[in-house]
């Protein structure tokens, strides 16, 4: 079992190329601090997540999936971030059917302007993940070590 | 197996001071595929790229990783240097170690942790890199020009200006939209027309321009350089290219009762009818729903008073097909309806008028010649109230009018308060408004010379209620600064109604696959970036149709979008971006979930055959993405659930090793 | 019960195939047990006289079968379809797998089919059945006779019947009824009003018994993939059986993913369960969430209507109040 008193949380972060991604380099350009746990894939559009890849990441021991977008109305492919919103809703909604936690999945707009509400909602997500402890009821028991 | 090189920068001591570069390096060099792992000062530096390429070409790599800033600010100069040394530019991939990493952590071992994690998942991306190379496909050089008002004419203009064949294709029966309504123009006061008519003269003129007046865009097909285009020409019943324009079919038809359109219905015209005499084309054009012969094969005055025999009964809508490089969408505005603005009493009386009417009334070729005139009574009105924002601005949550502010109606109304105090010094000139917006060039003084110069009542408030009372309109309103009630007898209000996009827009929108904003303007591919391109490439945006604007910014932004026709005609070739969507034929199973996400209509359908195991044929339904038209998003492939469409550069398979290699600590 | 016989079915069956209108007929065919109907194409009046059957075990739902056979050879199939069955033959049409042209279909009225599952466990050694309005009557190996309540035994999807009304239709043989109101989605509710920690147990307890035999997915209306990314190496989920406690969730999370939308909730996934899941559960949690978020939407009620997941609008509520959603209520 892994340590809970010390646990650092494994976060995967898909963020959209045109505005999420780029409000995670506006956070790093103003040095805004978030946890190393974090872990950013670059993806071109919130509608590129396929449910596949977040199960995957809990299968492989992710405490937390968090995917960021453009805000609605401002999708660099007008429509890619409503797609995904009605998408995550329904996974998300199924994964509380589960009995998954559901502080350990997440979808925020972030806009390239919003360096600081970037790294506030890392810090916000991990902290809550850490709260939460190590995802035993989706993790893949294969991959551990 | 790929052979990988991975490239660790420092960026001075922007990554070396919180991620320890050399271990970085050090780590990947034995991930699967690495078969060589550097690090440097600055790899984006001349002297970095130098180092890339001797690599690439002394361990002869198929693919690399370079960690460094992020993707957003070298990628494309490590593709470069990847292509000058022989490499597919589509097999590099960035690990983003500064933006990302080292400068938002302060501690040396969880920042040189992350980066190697960092760095593992691009390898484990770049092991399933595939070299791509943009597809390319032919421009057809020829644009389409949709309304042809000024907006349209301008771009039309000026692209024909730079050696290329237009067309313009306008509904109504002669181009000049809105502005050949208007009587002077804010804030020099040149009359309209003056400025207008030799413009739409120059568009008749030019030999590169194609007027398709009394037309509509039916069909559109195709993707950028290459649009297939149905135009459908509505029947005039007068052959265009034989009538004169001499106007006598319109002295004589004795169809006298047709409301007159180009006056906003206050006066009348008859049913074969040229809408005003700078028309252009100056030809006449039968009015099939007022026509007598038309409707009941009696009369045919029109036929016998013709010299140059253009009348023809028979005619039919003819429908062009015509192939285009690009498309300008310029549908222009229309004023909303008053109908839902029952306080104003615009449907009961005759007297309240909206401030294009007012343009009408005030015009030398309008209804009343110019002489302002009540409409009810042709006597000369002595008190006039104007109301701002009728229909502009209004609440979110108001069943009438809109959020957005109109832009010009502030202007114009102290145009038509300013001409009518000049005028008419006897008349007393009211104007209600909420705030007084005049941000342009010489919009300010030209509002203040109306309040200063010529007096007019500038008042902050509201008009609550206009009614009809006799002969004069009795307008309540309030005083917000004095903080009083009003009460006004009127003899003419005037409305600044709200302006919307025309209502064709949206149809066209859809045909266009062009999007649209709540209020059916059409969006920017930026707002601020790219405000003359549409998200659709090859769709351009010229004038209202994106947003309210007045006549110079109209002008300017044809212009601006005439220049990105130009720039995307004159190309031979278009090279595409590679990291498109592909569909697999063998795995589609023809739903179309696909096709109905996809924002740009980049994908469609066809029955082809598959030979099977046991050596029958069968026909599957499958799709083909357009690489010309995909813009790369991502949409349909979670769409698809079996997974045949996927995401070049950024394919399934692909993030989800990333997902591994971020997962397996 | 059901209302229309075997034989009314098997004449129509030969008057369409000898007035040249089909050239071939999928029904269902009598199997090994009075009580295990399968899917059957006939070609001949001699054929259906032999095999052909229906009762209250014609629970097969015969519109996935189309696809293929229609693409067999040319000529119109006649197929016979209880009015829920009408619901996935729509949305196979919507999602052009199948030739409306190439089939014609015969509606049958539906007074609930009984699940074997539950009849076995009611009677052992099943030897022949007799159904009325209340009861049935099982003859068997070693008990006798033994009697017990339709109701009891009718199968989980009867009893929250949705419709009684034939969405498509060529032809009907008997009568026709309205689409029914039902408590479906009182169970999902259910599961809804417990702690997360409950569901859990309750998921974990149900779906650790899946074996993977992948009788859910084939036999579903809407698994109609060319090739499955669970069978396939290249989509990174490929597995064949489930080898650890997250496996069959992926596996059951994403396929109900994958038919959101397009499931009309036919509920033959739990019917052919051998592991007795409630699988239909999953599916009608995203049914009962589509219905809430986005406005009501029944896929298969109408041919060519937009799947939720295809369509958006500005407003849609964001998927944390969508998550929350529930506790407010509560």
């Amino acid at each position: 079992m892994q340590d809970v008193t010390n646990f650092k949380p494994l976060i995967v972060a898909f963020c959209c190329n045109w505005c999420s991604y780029a409000g995670a380099d506006l956070a790093g350009s103003n040095r805004l601090a978030y946890p190393a746990d974090v872990k950013i894939i670059r993806v071109p559009c919130s509608c590129r997540v396929n449910p596949m890849f977040i199960l995957r990441a809990f299968q492989r021991g992710a405490d937390g999936v968090i995917i960021c977008g453009c805000h609605p109305g401002d999708c660099h492919y007008t429509s890619g971030n409503y797609y995904a919103r009605r998408r995550m809703s329904l996974l998300f909604s199924m994964l509380d059917y589960l009995g998954i936690e559901r502080d350990r999945t997440r979808v925020e707009w972030v806009s390239a302007a919003e360096g600081a509400k970037f790294a506030a909602t890392m810090n916000d997500f991990v902290e809550k993940v850490t709260a939460l402890g190590p995802n035993k009821r989706l993790e893949d028991l294969r991959c551990k070590k | 197996m790929q052979r990988i090189g991975v490239f660790v920068c420092h960026c001075g001591t922007n990554i070396a001071g919180t991620v320890d570069v050399v271990a970085v390096a050090e780590a990947l060099k034995n991930e699967p595929g690495v078969v060589h792992s550097a690090e440097y000062q600055y790899m984006c530096s001349q002297a970095g790229q130098d180092l890339i390429k001797a690599a690439i070409k002394e361990h002869n790599l198929s693919g690399i990783v370079v960690c460094s800033c992020s993707p957003r600010m070298h990628e494309a100069t490590f593709r470069k240097t990847a292509a000058a040394a022989g490499l597919n530019p589509y097999m590099v991939e960035i690990a983003n170690i500064r933006e990302q990493c080292s400068w938002i952590h302060k501690d040396m071992a969880s920042g040189t942790e992350k980066a190697i994690i960092l760095g593992k998942a691009a390898i484990a991306k770049v092991n399933l890199n595939t070299p791509l190379t943009p597809g390319e496909s032919p421009v057809t050089k020829r644009a389409l020009v949709i309304g042809g008002g000024i907006a349209g004419i301008q771009t039309a203009l000026d692209i024909a200006d730079a050696g290329f064949p237009v067309d313009i294709v306008e509904t109504k029966p002669t181009i000049g939209g809105k502005m050949a309504q208007l009587d002077k123009t804010f804030p020099t006061l040149d009359c309209a027309a003056c400025i207008l008519t030799p413009k739409m003269v120059d568009v008749a003129q030019n030999e590169k321009i194609r007027i398709f007046s009394y037309s509509e865009v039916v069909d559109v097909r195709g993707f950028v350089g290459n649009f297939d285009v149905t135009i459908k020409k509505r029947a005039r019943y007068v052959k265009e290219d034989i009538c004169t324009g001499c106007g006598l079919c319109t002295e004589k038809c004795p169809q006298k009762k047709v409301p007159n359109e180009f006056n906003l219905g206050m006066d009348n015209r008859r049913a074969i009818y040229i809408p005003f005499a700078q028309a252009v084309p100056k030809v006449a054009t039968i009015d099939a729903d007022y026509c007598t012969m038309l409707k009941t094969g009696k009369c045919g005055v029109c036929a016998k008073v013709c010299t140059a025999g253009a009348i023809d009964y028979e005619a039919k809508d003819e429908f062009i097909e015509e192939k285009y490089g690009a498309v300008v969408v310029a549908t222009g505005f229309n004023p909303i309806s008053m109908d839902k603005f029952d306080e104003f009493a615009y449907n009961q009386s005759k007297d309240v008028i909206t401030s294009l009417e007012f343009e009408r009334l005030t015009n030398a070729a309008g209804p009343t010649a110019g002489k302002l005139l009540r409409p009810s009574d042709g006597e000369h009105p002595h008190t006039i109230v104007f109301v701002q924002c009728v229909g502009s601005r209004c609440e979110a949550c108001a069943e009438k009018g809109k959020e957005y502010c109109s832009k010009i109606c502030c202007m114009y109304t102290a145009k038509h308060a300013m001409l009518t105090r000049d005028k008419y010094p006897d008349t007393d000139v009211y104007v209600f408004y909420i705030d007084v917006r005049t941000p342009g060039k010489a919009f300010d003084e030209f509002y203040r010379r109306a309040v200063e110069e010529y007096g007019v009542h500038y008042i902050k408030g509201m008009v609550g209620k206009v009614s009809p009372e006799g002969n004069k309109l009795k307008v309540q309103a309030s005083d917000l600064i004095a903080g009083k009630q009003l009460h006004i007898d009127a003899d003419l209000v005037v409305l600044a109604a709200a302006i919307e996009p025309d209502k064709s827009a949206r149809g066209l929108a859809t045909m266009l696959t062009a999007s649209m904003d709540t209020n059916d303007f059409f969006t920017e591919a930026h707002p601020k970036l790219r405000p003359v391109e549409s998200p659709t490439a090859g769709v351009f945006l010229s004038g209202t149709c994106q947003g309210p604007k007045d006549i110079p910014e109209t002008v300017s932004q044809a212009g601006a979008a005439a220049s990105k026709v130009i720039g995307l005609l004159c190309k031979d070739k278009l090279t595409g971006n590679p990291c498109v969507a592909q569909s697999d034929e063998m795995m589609c199973n023809g739903c179309s979930s696909c096709e109905r996400v996809c924002p740009y209509g980049a994908i469609t359908y066809s029955d082809k055959e598959f030979r099977m195991p046991d050596r029958t044929t069968k026909i599957r339904r499958v799709a083909s993405v357009n690489p010309a038209v995909c813009q790369g998003c991502g949409a349909c492939t979670v769409a698809c659930p079996s997974g045949a469409m996927d995401l070049n550069g950024f394919k399934n398979n692909q993030i989800m090793a990333e997902v591994d290699a971020i997962c397996k600590m | 019960m059901q209302e229309v016989m075997r034989d009314k079915l098997v004449a129509k069956a030969k008057e369409l195939l000898t007035g040249g209108v089909v050239t071939r007929v999928l029904g269902w065919k009598r199997g090994e047990f009075c009580y295990d109907l399968t899917p059957g194409i006939f070609k001949s009046a001699d054929e259906l006289d032999k095999e052909f059957d229906f009762g209250d075990f014609a629970a097969p739902n015969l519109s996935k079968y189309l696809i293929d056979e229609t693409r067999k050879e040319d000529g119109k199939v006649a197929v016979f379809m209880k009015p829920c069955d009408t619901y996935s033959f729509n949305q196979l049409l919507t999602e052009h797998r199948i030739d409306r042209e190439k089939v014609y279909v015969i509606g049958v009225p539906c007074e609930g089919m009984i699940d074997n599952k539950k009849l076995s466990a009611a009677a052992d050694g099943i030897k022949n059945v007799a159904v009325d309005y209340e009861n049935v009557v099982v003859e068997t190996l070693w008990d006798g006779n033994v009697t017990v309540p339709r109701e009891s035994v009718l199968a989980e999807r009867c009893l929250n019947c949705k419709s009684k009304k034939h969405v498509a239709l060529d032809e009907l043989v008997g009568y026709e009824d309205e689409i029914t109101e039902c408590n479906r989605f009182d169970e999902v509710a259910r599961l809804e009003a417990m702690t997360p920690e409950e569901r859990f147990e309750f998921w974990q307890g149900e779906l650790s018994r899946c074996i993977r035999c992948n009788a859910c997915r084939d036999v579903c209306p809407a698994c109609t993939c060319e090739k499955c990314v669970f069978d396939n190496p290249s989509s990174g989920v490929e597995s064949k059986a489930p080898s650890d406690s997250f496996e069959e969730k992926m596996f059951h999370i994403i396929r109900a993913f994958h038919v959101t939308g397009r499931c009309t909730d036919c509920g033959e996934c739990s019917r052919v369960c051998p592991q007795n899941i409630p699988l239909h559960l999953l599916n009608r949690k995203f049914i009962k969430d589509i219905n809430e978020l986005w406005g009501e939407y029944q896929a298969g009620a109408e041919v060519g209507s937009r799947a939720p997941l295809v369509n958006y609008t500005f407003d849609d509520m964001e998927p944390s109040e969508a998550v929350e959603r529930g506790d407010k209520n509560a």
